[in-house]
């Protein structure tokens, strides 16, 4: 009898991904100006194999199929795998990973709503681990590429259909690896930001990139579809550790905005690490939650094996959630602390 | 020192303490706010459920056949919580029997039908001069003055004014924010008869004693909030206490008593305790005019003002006797539109759907909305939570919704418990911000009363254990007192037997007693020989004549056997009687 209440004033879940998705839209573009129109191939390959999978397990799974293929969740999970991924991969890379993501990391915890990780994450961490050559070989920007790559040249690549391209001549490595393997050889990081590879603040190129990002993070704060709490704790706590340390040793320490600017940073802030299912619910368990990722990804990028750690760190702190909940629950009205 | 922090945020520009919380549906308030508060033409008959308050049920007073006058008492309030009935007009008592009230279960409950007479003749009215007489005698005398609050929770007024000395009330808060969307019986009320809210508030102030008093009212009823203030300027109550009008913003669920009084006064009342316990009373601006109308005029609670707004063709506020079928109200209302499909008692937020349009009109029934398909669309079927916490946002308590939904869902009560579910005041916020469309506070409500039931069940358990434990006690008792008696007995009965060794008059008569009784024995078995001699066993009785022989000789063997037998247990005798 008693339903109510008789209204309701949410966007659904379709909504908000379909916004999501469109916040992300301004860094495509970017990342077609930068590195080329071979993205969207890999952003139309993920999704494809995101939707087949998706759709694949829900019928194994006896779920219906359509609400939750509409969803949009499969969807955004690819388009965050494949801007994760170098924007120049095989296809096979870009299948595999978005297979896993959407298989092991979401369907097989339970689906939309109950999967502990970061599904988008579990598939990069993935294929990190499984092809570290690949993985870390980026594409120079077009505008530093020896051989400039036309579309049929990226489609080329990403389908192997020649063999005669080497990964050598179209990629280089990423500022955040270039510093890593550079300050291992005694050079200074001023030195080492002489390189081609570094902008302004970030990468060549890149910088534009991740400034799309933070456009798209911006609407999504607009939009009431994320909270402050999340990136603006990952984003200063990150500046403040990279800033301490830059303090102590500007010689072997980048710059905190070259911290915030390169690698999965600024897409992490605001696409990643936002994900509502995988992450903690309380706004104080927020700040904890972002705030360990920051220190956790600023350890790995410094003393860790691998160029960036924000993929490591969203799961490392995703185990924790149930824990930071618990402890973070606010006051209710009412009640003394 | 609230009220220093409050004074300094107002200075400040932030107005008054924001709670945390609240959401802001589309008010729909205009729709029934244009024409005056109308009068409905009197029922042909009223429906007066006994149950239209929180308490116990009143006793009824009047028979079937009666003739009662309007205003006269029907049912008197029994016990500490409850609250009487009267006569909203004058007629004749035709049933009084179960049938059909607007609450959410659709059970019926006992009502007292009034066949109206159409005279609408009073009984003998007694106003009070109540700012002369002893308050104690004004609180009796308002046990059965039948009002409630008319907020919508019907909580019976005259418990919330007795004071005692653990609970004295500083501050008065009148709650007049009237936050639901759709609902404007409060604002009309204000706009049209501000002056007679104020000498209730009067009344109140002066029963409780307070210093203070405060009215909370939400910046989308100008009109009313205006109203207000002129009659607070023009009140006498004004040169004794502080008396405001305190225009609070629009948020959804402001005008919860708890949340109100945060927002008027900048303290939190305690979950585990009363608002009383730091000093405050809230009362509904229409409960405090049916106290004027009590004291000043002696008129019981008889009628109240609703709206009746959403699918009908002018939607508009009456005053309306309780008892009067909703269908008399809609009709005023000019009427439901052809695609009305539901009709909801109170707020879209918090109201009901009622089991039939038929149901006559409560003291808790402040809005009636008729509902169609494009008014409230049914809700889409629900999706998986994606724990965006939009509803923990929403929650005006600072619950975690999403986590009490999961522990609900998986019925771990123990944990929606610890997670304080019992401190949600279902306002609704979180289904409204849910994304995935999951009614939530039907899952919250589900827990409640399962862990209502649970505890009902384990009060019985532990009641039933200890009884057993009790009555084991009680056995084991009395099997000692037994024992100790037959000891003592036995004591008794030795030295008894010392006593009366000496006295073979006693022992001969046992003897005589014996040996009759073993002659009535030995009678007995005599008889049982003879029947069995008689019983010839049938399948033997038409054989032949060598088979009976041979039966013949069978027997005598047997009998013999049987004589051997015993004359040794006639042997064995002595030494079994020796053990003895």
């Amino acid at each position: 009898m008693s339903r109510s209440p008789y209204l309701s004033s949410a966007p659904s879940v379709s909504i908000i991904m379909v916004k999501v998705m469109l916040a992300l839209v301004p860094a495509i573009a970017a990342y077609v100006w930068v590195f080329g129109a071979g993205i969207l191939v890999m952003l139309a390959l993920a999704s494809v194999t995101a939707l087949a999978a998706e759709a694949l397990m829900l019928k194994l799974r006896n779920r219906p199929i359509k609400p939750f293929l509409m969803d949009g969740s499969a969807l955004l999970t690819a388009w965050l795998l494949a801007l994760s991924l170098p924007p120049l991969a095989p296809w096979w890379l870009v299948v595999v990973g978005t297979f896993f993501a959407i298989v092991i990391a979401k369907q097989l915890y339970g689906g939309l709503g109950y999967n502990p990780f970061n599904p988008a994450m579990v598939g990069y961490a993935v294929l990190l681990i499984s092809f570290p050559v690949i993985m870390t070989h980026w594409p120079a920007p077009l505008e530093l590429a020896q051989a400039k790559l036309s579309l049929a040249n990226q489609l080329q690549y990403i389908f192997g259909t020649t063999n005669g391209l080497s990964l050598d001549a179209v990629s280089m490595a990423t500022p955040l690896d270039y510093l890593k393997t550079q300050l291992t050889l005694h050079h200074s990081v001023q030195e080492i930001t002489a390189a081609p590879q570094f902008g302004l603040l970030g990468a060549k190129g890149g910088e534009l990139v991740v400034g799309a990002y933070l456009l798209g993070g911006l609407y999504l704060l607009q939009q009431r579809l994320i909270t402050w709490h999340l990136p603006t704790a990952f984003l200063s706590v990150l500046a403040l550790m990279a800033g301490a340390f830059y303090l102590v040793d500007a010689t072997h320490y980048a710059h905190p905005l070259f911290h915030l600017f390169t690698g999965a940073s600024m897409l992490g802030a605001f696409f990643i690490i936002t994900d509502p299912v995988s992450g903690p619910t309380t706004p104080k368990g927020k700040l904890v939650f972002a705030a360990g990722i920051a220190v956790l990804t600023y350890l790995i990028r410094v003393y860790g094996g691998y160029p960036d750690g924000v993929a490591f760190s969203v799961l490392l702190m995703n185990m924790c959630v149930p824990l930071i909940d618990a402890w973070t629950q606010p006051r209710v009205f009412g009640h003394k602390k | 020192m609230n009220a220093l922090i409050n004074i300094v945020k107002q200075g400040l520009g932030l107005g008054s303490v924001a709670v945390n919380g609240g959401v802001h549906p589309p008010e729909h308030k205009q729709e029934s706010t244009t024409q005056a508060i109308g009068q409905l033409p009197l029922p042909k008959r009223l429906v007066l459920p006994l149950r239209q308050h929180v308490g116990n049920l009143p006793k009824v007073l009047v028979a079937v056949g009666d003739k009662v006058l309007k205003g006269q008492l029907l049912a008197e309030a029994e016990g500490n919580i409850s609250a009487a009935i009267h006569a909203p007009t004058s007629g004749t008592i035709a049933a009084i029997e179960d049938a059909l009230i607007p609450h959410p279960s659709g059970l019926p409950d006992r009502c007292i039908t009034i066949a109206v007479d159409g005279k609408d003749e009073w009984i003998a009215l007694a106003p009070s001069d109540w700012r002369k007489e002893d308050k104690t005698k004004l609180l009796e005398s308002l046990r059965n003055s039948g009002i409630v609050g008319l907020g919508g929770a019907a909580f019976p007024t005259q418990v919330k004014l007795r004071t005692n000395a653990k609970s004295h009330v500083d501050t008065l808060v009148i709650n007049a924010a009237e936050c639901e969307p759709y609902i404007t019986c409060d604002d009309m009320l204000m706009r049209e008869r501000a002056d007679q809210i104020l000498k209730g508030v009067e009344i109140a102030q002066y029963l409780l004693g307070a210093k203070e008093c405060l009215i909370g009212i939400e910046d989308n009823k100008p009109e009313a909030a205006e109203a207000m203030r002129l009659a607070c300027a023009i009140s006498p109550l004004s040169k004794l206490v502080t008396l405001k009008v305190v225009v609070v913003p629009t948020q959804y669920p402001s005008g919860d008593a708890r949340q109100l009084i945060r927002l008027l006064t900048g303290i939190e009342v305690p979950a585990d305790k009363r608002s009383t316990d730091v000093g405050l009373q809230c009362f509904n601006v229409a409960t405090v005019l049916a106290l004027h109308r009590y004291f000043d005029f002696g008129e019981p609670a008889l009628s109240r003002i609703v709206t009746i707004t959403g699918n009908v063709k002018t939607p508009a506020n009456f005053e309306v006797l309780f008892g009067t079928p909703i269908t008399d109200l809609v009709k005023a209302g000019g009427g439901a539109l052809e695609d009305t499909n539901d009709y909801i008692m109170g707020g879209p937020m918090m109201g009901f759907s009622l089991p039939s349009v038929d149901v006559p009109i409560t003291k808790a029934a402040n809005c009636i909305i008729a509902s169609a398909p494009n008014l409230f669309a049914p809700a889409p079927p629900a999706m998986p939570c994606i724990r965006c916490a939009r509803c923990a946002d929403v929650c005006p308590v600072s619950l975690q919704p999403q986590e009490l939904y999961w522990f609900s869902k998986s019925s771990n009560l123990e944990k929606a418990r610890d997670y304080n579910l019992f401190d949600c005041i279902e306002c609704g916020c979180c289904t409204y911000a849910c994304p995935s469309n999951i009614p939530l506070v039907q899952y919250y409500r589900f827990a409640k009363s399962e862990i209502i039931a649970q505890d009902r069940a384990k009060e019985a358990a532990d009641l039933a254990r200890e009884r057993n434990e009790f009555r084991l006690m009680r056995i084991e008792r009395e099997k000692q007192e037994r024992a100790e008696k037959h000891a003592q007995k036995a004591v008794g009965a030795k030295a008894e037997a010392a006593k009366t060794e000496s006295a073979p008059a006693t022992e001969a008569s046992d003897d005589a007693s014996i040996a009759a009784k073993k002659a009535a024995i030995a009678a007995a078995i005599e008889r049982a020989k003879v029947q069995k001699a008689a019983a010839v066993p049938q399948n033997v009785a038409d054989a032949k004549p060598a088979v009976q022989a041979e039966i013949a000789e069978i027997d005598a063997r047997r009998e013999a056997a049987k004589q051997a037998v015993s004359e040794l247990a006639g042997d064995n005798t002595p030494s079994t009687q020796d053990k003895k």
